[in-house]
């Protein structure tokens, strides 16, 4: 039990996703504008990461390692994740249609995130187990949800903020993303796995 | 060999197979209910996503129109769209809204090139991208992709874009039908 707690809290922080292996930076810079469309991405990348991983686990240990197939590994985890994306897209446009059109492009754009493929890959890697896989699926989306939302937190500040103008727009949100990205830092040895 | 390819092929053509029906169940299961008519009327709408109705676009004004809004709004589609939209809903053809201009010949933007300062104000307001040109570059219009929207005038701080009627020659003159009084016998 102690060992999943540990790998949950190692994945959000101290190996984080967007800061610290600079996986998922598209919809990290694209989707954080504002918190409320920021929110919604990540519930829905939380949902694609954890089932893509599960899925890419079964399909790996039952699938392709018995037939010999590892070589297909990459090419069946995309069609996953794919598959797993267009589901949540007409769950949301089910649910609710003002996500749908707020989220817009990125919602189909998370096929492409590369963290997604990231976590189901490093799962193989890493050799977890199917439980492993999930929290650590889970553990990157929600690390990827924090620190998503914080920076959007932070980002509708400084839109009202008295910014330079040289530095003003994607200029400020890099250094900003980059001291994150330092405060970050501060949690290595957190955990040692 | 040759077995192991054909293995590789059947195993992904499953998985995608199952996933296909998965996806197919679910398209049907998560369906979502959309106003056929608002479709129709989006199609018939001109697309140049000008806004000059009061929407922000085509498809919010079709939208409106199915909710009830008055179908005269449309100054880029003129007489024959309030036409076609009042023969789809079977409601009184109305004239154009008096807040656009009557003439609604097809029209295209032009800038007095002499005058522009290359300040970029009216590509950013063009809805089609039909201007080219650069910061304190002088810029010009490209007259294929203008749908003549009259967006790009208003933002021009030096007033040098004007609207010009596209003449009518060989090549654009079109047999225009619907003015020919057609009386149905009982």
């Amino acid at each position: 039990m102690t060992d999943y707690i540990l790998l949950l809290i190692g994945t959000v922080l101290v190996n984080n996703f967007v800061l610290v292996q600079f996986l998922g930076l598209c919809p990290f810079m694209g989707v954080s504008s504002r918190t409320e469309t920021a929110i919604g991405m990540s519930l829905a990348t939380t949902f694609v990461m954890t089932l893509a991983s599960l899925l890419s686990y079964l399909i790996t240990t039952y699938i392709l390692i018995p037939l010999n197939l590892e070589y297909l590994t990459t090419m069946s985890f995309i069609l996953v994740i794919a598959v797993v994306v267009q589901f949540t897209e007409m769950v949301v446009h089910k649910t609710s249609t003002n996500l749908y059109r707020l989220l817009g492009i990125f919602l189909p754009l998370i096929t492409t995130n590369c963290a997604v493929l990231g976590v189901a890959l490093l799962n193989l890697r890493q050799q977890h187990n199917f439980f492993e896989s999930i929290i650590y699926g889970f553990g990157a989306a929600v690390g990827f949800s924090l620190v998503l939302i914080m920076f959007s937190a932070m980002r509708e500040r400084l839109a009202n903020a008295d910014v330079p103008t040289p530095f003003k727009g994607a200029a400020i949100a890099m250094i900003t993303a980059g001291l994150m990205s330092l405060a970050f830092m501060g949690f290595t040895g957190l955990v040692k796995l | 060999m040759i077995i192991n390819i054909i293995i590789a092929i059947l195993v992904l053509g499953s998985i995608s197979v199952l996933f296909g029906a998965l996806l197919g169940y679910a398209a049907v299961r998560f369906k979502v209910e959309t106003d056929p008519i608002v479709d129709q009327l989006d199609s018939i709408l001109p697309q140049t996503q000008c806004g000059q109705c009061g929407y922000p676009g085509c498809k919010p004004y079709a939208q409106a129109i199915a909710n009830g809004e008055s179908i005269n709004k449309c100054a880029p589609g003129g007489e024959d769209t309030i036409k076609k939209i009042a023969s789809l809903l079977g409601v009184e053809v109305e004239d154009l809204d008096e807040n656009h201009e009557k003439d609604n010949r097809p029209k295209v933007a032009f800038i007095i090139e002499d005058d522009c300062i290359g300040c970029t104000k009216c590509i950013q307001a063009c809805p089609v991208d039909a201007i080219l040109g650069a910061a304190k570059q002088m810029h010009t219009i490209i007259i294929d992709e203008c749908t003549g929207c009259d967006l790009c005038v208003a933002p021009c701080p030096v007033d040098c874009i004007e609207m010009r009627i596209i003449p009518e020659t060989i090549q654009n003159w079109q047999w225009d039908l619907s003015k020919i009084p057609v009386k149905s016998l009982d």
